[in-house]
């Protein structure tokens, strides 16, 4: 069994809020800021927690496709520019498609565990709103296997993928109910953005939203499973945390309340070049959630809050059995019965998660990150919801359930 | 004989650098390119024809934008169509390779001489009838004998243009509205003695097309311009006798308040015009005319386009100043003949104005705001209902313009222009974007 060789512990966390349609900042006729803007403001939000940022040991940043979206490479060097301490000190990109930031976080906690770093921030960005859609979905399909996948797969590659899931799953669990399971999913997750004023969806009026979330799907216009309420959205934005040893957050000037321990970490890779083993599992996350509950020690139940990676709601119902909190076949039951509601027995996605809060893909593994470490140490402000159990979950996952990072947190 | 599919593998727009002309070379331009891919057998030349050489490198640059526009809006299909090719395997190498199929296609140039193997003809010439029948004498010796021709004129009578031109029974009217590459209405007339095959394509094209034909009677302004001019005649006259009172530029508020506001209409009629443009508007009013015998003539247009006050569009699609002044495509003056100048309509200016027109009888409906309302029908009524009502002068002239709209429909019905009226209708509602169409019982 593998085990922490000694105490890990996030502080710190940040975000900007997630730019994109449904946000009145958001205008695709005007310049918009890039990425610099945003590793500066997630960066310096973090640092403005503590009470000497040249403590900081090391950085390391995921990213996805910045190379493509924003002709940008380098991002290890450019994330210097958050504080004059980090000139002259580690700093590294990471990759790992939309678990980039999942990674960024695994490197970082190796990095104190190797007794090299005390203290690391952590960041995960991403500007994607630099092209259309059309074309976003030719740099996003960069997850999935470009020489083996691209030509035959879908105009909007990844909702084409998750598509063949969500009908996989209809199959499985009879279509009504798979949809209505993927509209009371998209539901909560607006019900929660509109308590966060970052979150994309935070303006969302819409009276009706499980309605709106069974708007049956279009083959024509889009895929054949999924609407587009079922997607999470094309964004910018960044995230930043600090991971650190006991020494290091005391040497922040940080409180025990004001940290939460990492107790467990399952970080795996999947063949890119082979089709899922079964359509209706996401096998990977099943897996390197097992991995970091087992290094935690923890079973489900002790779990009182989970962040998923929902980037279409069919990955959120998946997630819900990948993560034991239903049995296979019945994380649409469990979803329709409000058990990853935030008033359920597994508050889930608090912030909005990716179809309310946002996906910008390259922070979004951090951004978990964050709403967990807010929900346990209560900084969640107006999202805040009543933890009952010192642990909580995540699951960043990259392309179709390929390369996976899941931590266990503890309070 | 000759068929749709054989046509379409040569074709000529004549006027093609032009607002409607433009439109009408895109459509063209596009449902070539997407038959060319899947008929790699024959060739497919759309021959693009203009007097203005600086247009038609603008048409070239409109033609290859929109194709991108079109190519990212139909990428399932485009993604089908280069199944087979094995370099091109993300969204933007298909696009890329679209646009550059659209293109291939293009031939650009300044003389008839271009359409002389064209076999479909169209003409999208300004709105004048010596430029017509120069063109249509002039295609008719150039062109293959077996060529069709589809003109967009939207007054003249076609048998007019035919008989006198030499090309009986191979011209159909094919009458876009603008933008014709967005507008679903194309008002298709039929003169007499038009071959049964070119009526039997034409219909044939349109739903090729994916546009909703309405069938008009080749009597001049057809159903779109009949009912159009009556209906700006009217209020012009309607202005001018309130200007005896209010003053001209407080008069054409006022009316082109009623009529965009009370009317629920997407613009005031003086905006309309202007969009047209005056000098257009003027051209159809003198062919109308001269055809119908019935007074259709304004001098203020007259004034107007001597004054060289002619509104219109830039070739950017911008709109240019005529009775109203515009900023950002927005009213912000009104034009004074007297003082050859722009009045402002400023906030006490407005404020007084609205105070005499009185109370509208529903600030919260616009036509923005019933546009996409599921139970616009049943608030239209109740609108209706109670502006009929209402003792206002803004609710008085809303109510005369309604009925004088109304009855000039009727009378397109009952002089045979149209054969029902569910076409006037369609032609308002589709081809202007009305919320309801002309006849109907709201004030009954």
């Amino acid at each position: 069994m593998k085990r922490m060789s000694k105490p890990v512990y996030l502080a710190a966390g940040a975000y900007t809020l997630s730019l994109g349609t449904g946000r009145p900042e958001f205008n695709p006729k005007k310049p918009r800021p890039g990425l610099d803007h945003y590793i500066k403001e997630a960066g310096r939000a973090s640092l403005a927690q503590v009470s000497d940022p040249a403590a900081v040991d090391e950085g390391v940043i995921g990213n996805f496709m910045a190379a493509r979206f924003n002709h940008q490479g380098h991002l290890g060097s450019l994330m210097t520019i958050v504080h004059p301490a980090l000139e002259y000190k580690p700093a590294l990109r990471v990759e790992g498609a939309c678990a980039s930031g999942g990674l960024a976080l695994a490197s970082a906690i190796k990095s104190v565990l190797s007794g090299l770093a005390d203290v690391v921030l952590v960041m995960g960005v991403e500007v994607q709103n630099t092209v259309k859609a059309i074309y976003c979905a030719d740099f996003l399909a960069g997850a999935g296997w470009y020489d083996g996948e691209r030509k035959d797969g879908h105009t909007y590659f990844f909702p084409g993928k998750f598509s063949d899931r969500a009908g996989a799953y209809a199959a499985k669990v009879g279509p009504a109910k798979a949809r209505e399971a993927f509209a009371h999913w998209y539901r909560n997750a607006v019900e929660s953005a509109r308590l966060n004023p970052d979150a994309q969806e935070h303006f969302n009026t819409v009276k009706d939203l499980v309605a709106q979330g069974m708007t049956p799907p279009n083959g024509k216009s889009f895929t054949d499973h999924l609407n587009l309420y079922d997607c999470s959205k094309v964004s910018d934005g960044a995230a930043s945390i600090i991971v650190a040893s006991e020494e290091g957050w005391r040497r922040l000037g940080l409180n025990r309340q004001d940290v939460v321990e990492i107790a467990g970490m399952g970080q795996m890779a999947a063949d890119l070049t082979a089709p899922p083993p079964d359509l209706t599992e996401m096998t990977t996350c099943r897996k390197a959630a097992e991995e970091a509950r087992a290094m935690a020690g923890v079973g489900v139940q002790d779990l009182g809050v989970c962040e998923f990676h929902d980037c279409f709601t069919v990955s959120g119902v998946l997630l819900t059995e990948a993560l034991g909190i239903a049995a296979p076949g019945e994380g649409a039951d469990a979803v329709l019965a409000g058990v990853t509601r935030r008033d359920g027995a597994f508050p889930t996605n608090t912030g909005g998660g990716l179809v309310g809060y946002g996906h910008p893909t390259g922070a979004t593994g951090v951004r978990m990150a964050v709403d967990l470490w807010r929900q346990l140490t209560g900084k969640a402000g107006g999202y805040q919801v009543d933890v009952k159990k010192d642990h909580g979950i995540m699951v960043s996952m990259g392309g179709n359930d390929k390369t996976v990072v899941s931590l266990v947190l503890k309070r | 004989m000759i068929n749709l599919d054989t046509r379409m593998q040569n074709v000529a727009i004549v006027g093609a650098a032009g607002k409607m002309g433009s439109g009408i070379a895109l459509l063209m331009a596009l449902e070539m390119a997407y038959r060319a891919l899947e008929d790699r057998e024959h060739t497919y030349v759309l021959n693009l024809i203009d007097m203005n050489d600086t247009a038609l490198q603008g048409l070239l640059r409109y033609v290859r934008d929109q194709a991108q526009k079109d190519g990212e809006k139909q990428m399932n299909r485009l993604r089908a169509l280069y199944k087979d090719r094995a370099d091109l395997v993300e969204n933007a190498d298909m696009i890329q390779e679209f646009v550059a199929e659209v293109m291939l296609h293009l031939r650009t140039g300044k003389t008839l001489t271009l359409a002389k193997d064209a076999l479909l003809v169209f003409e999208a010439a300004f709105e004048k009838e010596e430029i017509k029948f120069q063109i249509y004498n002039e295609l008719a010796v150039v062109c293959p004998q077996a060529a069709w021709f589809l003109t967009n004129t939207s007054s003249i009578p076609l048998h007019v243009l035919a008989d006198t031109c030499g090309i009986k029974g191979r011209m159909i009217g094919f009458h876009f509205y603008n933008p014709p590459a967005v507008q679903k209405l194309l008002e298709v007339i039929t003169p007499e003695g038009c071959d049964p095959a070119l009526v039997e394509s034409a219909y044939e094209l349109a739903k090729v097309l994916r546009k909703k034909t309405v069938p008009a009677n080749d009597i001049a302004g057809f159903i779109g311009n009949g009912h159009f001019m009556r209906d700006g005649l009217h209020c012009i006259r309607d202005m001018e006798h309130l200007a005896e009172d209010y003053g001209f530029v407080q008069a054409v508020y006022m009316v082109e308040k009623v009529s965009r506001d009370y009317l629920l209409r997407p613009m005031g009629i003086f905006q309309l015009i202007d969009y047209v443009g005056i000098d257009v508007f003027q051209l159809i009013l003198r062919v109308m005319d001269k055809y119908l015998k019935e007074g259709l003539h304004s001098d203020l247009v007259d004034n107007f386009i001597e004054m060289g006050v002619k509104g219109g569009q830039t070739s950017s699609g911008g709109q240019k100043d005529g009775f109203l002044k515009y900023e950002k495509g927005k009213p912000v003056a009104i034009f004074d003949p007297a003082k050859r100048d722009y009045v402002p309509m400023d906030e006490a200016f407005v404020k007084d104005m609205d105070s005499r027109l009185g109370a509208h009888p529903d600030p919260s409906l616009t036509w923005k705001s019933l546009s996409r309302d599921p139970e616009k029908e049943a608030r239209m009524r109740a609108y209706f209902q109670t502006l009929k009502t209402m003792d206002t002068l803004g609710a008085g002239m809303a109510r005369n313009h309604f009925e004088a709209s109304r009855d000039a429909a009727l009378d397109l019905v009952k002089q045979g222009v149209a054969a029902r009226a569910q076409d006037v209708n369609d032609v308002l509602t589709l081809g202007f974007f009305h919320l309801y169409g002309p006849i109907n019982d709201f004030l009954d």
